[in-house]
């Protein structure tokens, strides 16, 4: 044996290595994505009102103190009317304000689809371009955010809340938020 | 009941597998013709049930048949035809039944037409193929089966992705598997090796034809995804360092460096033991690939299925193949010594450059695909970082410089001893047209960027050197024209095939540098009548409607193209709602032309102010996939190379036959 040896258990090393850390990965949770936006200022917007539910939403809403949670949400996307039952629920939160950022929609489908559903949301933007939603790092709908009094974000959630997630996320987010 | 026997189908390619696994192995271990012979039948037997498996699902999804789960899930009755059939593999259990399909395919391929491989090497190489089978099949059965009733049925299905039904990606996954699976092929044949303890220039050209075919198809794979996303994903982004692209693009360069390290060991015998460990790299990248798009430890746009139950099962195969083959490669590797020093000018010393290359740029890929989930594991779940383009054109490109440069250098060296100023002097045709080129756009675009005026004279570099390298095989301009010619049409194939690509790749590099540095875009809103110019062509928007399709509504705007006045071409971008499930989709106009792609898309009407534009001018954007499709040419044309035909290669008489233990006692 020469003192070359050693190096062809390097290849077996290395993928053992990367087979722990795979593993490791499996056991986290995918659905927690990281947000850049995580403790910083709420990006600012000023978006119209769905039609019945004036005044809109700016920015500036999110830092008038209180803790705020924002949903984007569509009509059109299947995992938020599963995840609208959890809305409703969280609503009865007392001291929360609920925001929905309307991604991407037809503000009719979306009045009927909050009619139908019932209506968790003390104020609504309408996001039509989408624009917003890329300020806020947006990968898909739904998405959850809670934002602290001083319209700092939080907590960000990726995919619809499931029952669970309101004791396990969004309450310990809540209490976080609250000084 | 044809579901049914489809499923029966699989169980039965699944016993077959497990039979050819282990038989032939043992026969080759113990010299038994008997044993070893188990193999060809076995391996021809499971195409057999997998075609079956595969043509029963495919009735299921033809019929709209929705008691079965996956099509209930994936498919729907007002669906067109294409993408019924295209449904089958947009989903995990249908992708995976082509998967196996085409593992079996290949596995037969061996067993039908090699006739030339010595007894004991085939039933090897059949074996190995037979445990990735026998690991893919008992995943199906165990964890995602296609062929799950599902009672009572729905009325209708769910349908599939509105973004998948397109053409394109249609037929993208057959192209990409193909290609994934046939580096299963240089894996087997590689593990047959290292069992048996020889690895010479015989079998490196009995590889070489299977790595050859592996690397067209995931070419062409790849280019197809890179295209369907710069049409349907609709802001002429075609690249995004996304994990899945990444997945892909892994095993491409791995594949690109086996493939060259290859032909060392055909040539020189030499390299052998980095050639086997290559071979099972990438197809342990394969391996990968499939890992991270099915298991969603990477979040990706991609992921279509994302399940911790089928992670685990995957993870615990991965570790198998790729710690099993890599722990023979550790036992194994002292035995496979080469012959011969090389010098450090020569073409094999420019090959394993090439390869150090290539391994770095693929090793920078996997780490900026792993890093997050590295982080994120190391850290507990705390640290989450994603890994984007900036990282890549920090890393990825300088090292793809260094080998863009050195590619018009390779063929021109001889073998064993090259000579770097006779290359050198031979290259400075293409070495001044690279300069006039980059001078001419330097004149045309003023302000640059100095990267890119580089980028145009590296890719007219590469197409001047591989024509270079032609000219002096056919020593053109030095004997009479029709000698030249004569020579030509006397030239291997493969002399051409490696012109073809090495050209493609510099033709890539011009259309990624151009497209990249001078895309002219302008988002505007726009009224019927009004006009905008943009890169020298003016769009005129004459008006949008709603309209309906086959399976959708569509917002259908439609722009008049003119340059000088004169009249190019009549765009007409769409938008498109789908109903089930609902999403709205965008198909961008594309009008290629050589100098470069117009490309509108529409958006919703924004009240009274107009409909938003968005129109570009990306120049020389369509290079990108012609010169990807001349380098799959030029694959295909090697492929069908001379030596590959016929002229099995024998290998040389019993110097050090499979004697591995005495080649370990005796170092």
């Amino acid at each position: 044996m020469n003192r070359m040896q050693w190096r062809r258990f390097i290849p077996l090393g290395v993928a053992s290595f990367l087979a722990v850390m795979l593993f490791i990965g499996l056991g986290l949770d995918p659905k927690i994505v990281p947000s850049a936006l995580i403790d910083k200022p709420a990006p600012q917007f000023d978006l119209p009102p769905l039609p019945g539910k004036e005044p809109g939403l700016i920015a500036a809403d999110l830092a008038k103190g209180g803790v705020s949670l924002v949903n984007v949400w569509a009509s059109w996307c299947g995992p938020c009317r599963i995840e609208h039952p959890q809305l409703m629920e969280i609503a009865k939160i007392p001291g929360l304000r609920m925001i929905g950022l309307n991604y991407k929609d037809d503000p009719a489908r979306a009045l009927a689809f909050l009619q139908q559903l019932g209506d968790p949301f003390a104020t609504v933007g309408a996001d039509r371009s989408g624009r917003v939603a890329i300020e806020w790092g947006v990968y898909g709908v739904p998405e959850t955010f809670i934002i602290d009094g001083d319209g700092r974000i939080v907590m960000k959630h990726v995919g619809p809340l499931r029952p669970e997630d309101i004791k396990e996320k969004i309450l310990p987010a809540i209490a976080a938020a609250r000084p | 009941m044809i579901i049914e026997l489809g499923h029966f189908a699989l169980v039965l390619a699944f016993v077959l597998a497990l039979a050819q696994a282990s038989l032939p192995l043992i026969g080759a271990a113990r010299g038994s013709a008997a044993l070893m012979a188990v193999a060809r039948p076995a391996a021809m037997g499971q195409l057999v049930f997998l075609l079956l498996a595969f043509a029963a699902l495919m009735n299921g999804f033809v019929t709209s048949d929705f008691s079965v789960q996956v099509v209930a899930a994936n498919s729907h009755s007002a669906k067109p035809m294409l993408y019924k059939i295209a449904g089958l593999w947009g989903n995990h259990e249908g992708s995976l039944l082509l998967w196996v399909l085409i593992l079996a395919l290949f596995g037969a391929a061996v067993a039908g037409v090699g006739n030339n491989l010595p007894a004991s090497l085939r039933a090897r190489v059949l074996s190995v193929q037979a445990m990735i089978a026998c690991g893919f099949l008992s995943f199906m059965l165990a964890t995602s089966n296609p062929f799950t009733r599902l009672i009572p049925p729905p009325l209708d299905g769910n349908g599939l992705n509105p973004l998948l039904q397109d053409p394109g990606l249609a037929f993208h996954p057959p192209f990409l598997y193909l290609g994934y699976v046939g580096f299963s092929m240089a894996f087997s044949f590689a593990v047959a090796a290292l069992i048996e303890g020889r690895v010479d220039p015989a079998w490196a050209r009995w590889v070489r034809p299977w790595t050859l075919a592996a690397w067209c198809f995931l070419t062409i794979g790849i280019a197809m995804g890179s295209w369907w996303a710069y049409y349907e994903l609709g802001w002429g982004g075609w690249w995004f360092w996304d994990p899945v692209e990444n997945a892909s693009f892994m095993p491409w360069l791995a594949g690109t460096a086996l493939l060259h390290s290859a032909i060392v060991v055909e040539k020189r015998d030499m390299l052998k033991s980095w050639t086997i460990l290559l071979a099972i790299i990438t197809f342990s990248l394969s391996l990968l690939g499939t890992f991270i798009v099915r298991s969603g430890v990477l979040s990706s746009v991609h992921a279509f299925a994302t399940d911790p139950a089928r992670g685990v099962f995957i993870l615990g195969f991965l570790v198998l193949v790729i710690g099993g083959s890599l722990g023979l490669y550790a036992y194994r590797a002292p035995v496979l010594k080469g012959g011969g020093i090389f010098a450090p000018i020569s073409r094999e010393a420019a090959l394993v450059l090439n390869n150090w290359l290539l391994a770095t740029a693929c090793a920078t890929v996997l780490l900026g695909t792993l890093y997050p989930l590295l982080m994120d594991a190391l850290s507990g779940g705390v640290d989450k970082v994603t890994v984007g383009a900036p990282y890549y054109n920090a890393t990825f490109t300088p090292l793809m410089v260094p080998l863009l440069i050195l590619m018009a250098l390779g063929p021109l060296m001889s073998w064993k001893r090259g000579d770097l100023p006779g290359v050198l002097s031979r290259l400075r045709f293409a070495f001044g047209v690279s300069v006039l080129g980059m001078l001419l756009v330097w004149y045309l675009r003023e302000e640059g960027p100095v990267l890119a005026v580089f980028g145009i004279g590296l890719g007219i570099w590469l197409i001047a050197g591989a024509l270079t390298d032609l000219a002096e095989r056919i020593r053109l301009f030095r004997i009479s024209p029709y000698a030249s010619l004569s020579r030509a049409a006397g030239l291997p194939r493969a002399v051409w095939g490696a012109t073809m690509a090495h050209a493609g790749v510099g033709i890539v590099v011009l259309g990624i540098t151009a497209s990249s540095a001078w895309t002219e875009e302008k988002i505007i809103l726009m009224q019927p009548g009004d006009q905008a110019s943009v890169g020298g062509y003016d769009y005129r928007f004459i008006r949008a409607e709603q309209g309906p399709g086959p399976n959708y509504t569509a917002l259908r705007g439609q722009f008049e193209v003119s340059r000088n006045g004169q009249p190019v071409v009549t765009l007409e971008p769409e938008s498109r709602s789908y109903p089930t499930p609902p999403m709205d989709t965008t198909e961008a106009a594309i009008y290629p032309m050589l100098s470069g792609d117009l490309f509108a898309v529409i958006g919703n009407p924004q009240g009274d102010k107009g409909w938003s534009a968005r129109l570009y001018f990306r120049p020389l954007q369509s290079w990108i996939w012609g010169g990807a499709l001349l380098m799959t040419l030029g694959g295909a044309i090697s492929l069908s190379d001379r030596r590959h035909r016929v002229g099995a290669p024998r290998r040389a008489a019993a110097h050090g036959r499979s004697d591995a233990g005495a080649a370990i006692a005796a170092e």
